[in-house]
């Protein structure tokens, strides 16, 4: 047992996805305007970690070595079209929002990155807590820099206003202000880490 | 099918919807790289070509294939099989008939497979040009030039990164946002100059 909570806890915090290996960033900062599309995008990237990890794991013995590649790219995908499909469903809204982000998961660094360097290699159940780990992770990397985003950027938290007579500053707001907020988080995290040192 | 058309796509494409500064695809290759101009102008080829033909391909493929039989739920999985195919397709052209060629690209061709920015104008194509399940006129024309104006998109971003970043070598910066913090502080400055294109009006 203590041994998947380390599984899982490693993705959170030692290997987070999103200011550690520094993978899958295009949705990170297409998405992050609002809180409410980066807790759906996390969700969405999420749900396809974890379905192509456990598939991955299942079939690693199976698959020859030279056309794996294709073949993850295959479960990868179906699961993003799953994703696609209930979202467009059930939250036709979110899906609006997100946008062509939704089928980019697809490409995402992290889900094939997951894939070939962990789940092709071990046994199904610590792929899974591996999934769910690095999808957590990837939530709340995306709930950091997206509140940050939209509370300076629009002075709100999931459409509300927090402060009353807050002057938001819009270029956070506007693709610079999601390469800005990034690069600095990123440094914010060497800094952690140098004193650890 | 007009110039003015034309003109808008290869605007908003290369300027105001630029595919790495606005859109942020393609981001992993760019900060990873924009090192040194060398490298960066051959991955920028690279993918120009890439985007390029994968808007054909794409464009036949939904055409023809997908929208007949009523299957476009399953964009996604061809779009990227055949894109993946293709890069590899392309490499072992490359190998055989040219390997100058083939050592100047190197290892960046088969990176490309998995970078957003061909995919993403893949998808993108075919949601601006097709409505309802219909090609509006002259929507392959569209799809190929805005292809290739992405690449340009990317190249133009590229080549100004690795400009800055080959000098920033000899400044002393902070050892905390050494590297990719730096990039993307760099980047997000040159996001919100190319944020005056926006003005522009046809």
């Amino acid at each position: 047992m203590k041994k998947f909570v380390k599984e899982f806890l490693r993705g959170i915090i030692r290997e987070n996805p999103t200011f550690v290996l520094v993978l899958g960033l295009c949705p990170t900062l297409a998405v992050s305007v609002s809180l409410i599309n980066g807790i759906g995008m996390g969700i969405a990237a999420t749900f396809v970690l974890l379905g192509s990890n456990i598939i991955i794991s299942l079939i690693r013995n199976v698959v020859p070595d030279r056309i794996r590649i294709p073949c993850y790219i295959v479960v990868i995908a179906t699961f993003v079209t799953i994703t696609e499909m209930t979202m467009k469903a059930y939250s036709p809204a979110l899906n609006r929002a997100l946008g062509i982000y939704v089928p980019l998961i697809v490409v995402n660094c992290i889900v094939l990155g997951r894939a070939e360097a962990y789940a092709s290699k071990q046994t199904v159940v610590n792929s899974l807590f591996d999934g769910l780990g690095m999808g957590v992770g990837f939530t709340l990397a995306l709930i950091l820099i997206s509140g940050i985003r939209e509370f300076l950027g629009a002075g709100k938290l999931l459409g509300h206003t927090v402060i009353k007579g807050f002057e938001p500053m819009f270029v956070l707001g506007m693709p610079s202000g999601a390469l800005l907020i990034i690069g600095l988080l990123l440094g914010f995290f060497n800094v952690l880490k140098n004193r650890k040192a | 099918m007009s110039i003015a058309q034309f003109l808008t796509i290869f605007i908003s494409a290369v300027f105001i919807y630029n595919v790495i500064l606005s859109r942020f695809l393609g981001l992993c290759s760019f900060v990873a790289i924009s090192k040194e101009t060398r490298p960066a102008l051959a991955m920028s080829l690279a993918v120009m070509f890439v985007t390029t033909m994968s808007s054909i391909i794409t464009w036949f493929i939904y055409r023809f294939l997908l929208i007949p039989f009523n299957i476009t739920y399953l964009r996604t999985i061809s779009f990227i099989l055949v894109i993946a195919t293709f890069v590899q397709f392309v490499e072992m052209v490359i190998k055989k008939i040219s390997p100058p060629l083939y050592r100047f690209f190197g290892i960046y061709l088969p990176l490309i497979t998995v970078n957003c920015a061909v995919f993403g104008v893949a998808v993108l194509n075919i949601d601006m040009f097709f409505i309802n399940g219909e090609a509006i006129r002259a929507s392959f024309y569209y799809s190929v030039f805005q292809g290739l104006c992405v690449g340009l998109g990317y190249t133009l971003a590229m080549l100004l990164m690795s400009g800055i970043r080959e000098r920033l070598d000899f400044c002393n910066v902070p050892k905390a946002v050494k590297d990719f913090p730096l990039a993307f502080i760099i980047a997000s400055i040159m996001s919100l100059s190319f944020l005056g294109f926006n003005g522009f009006r046809f």
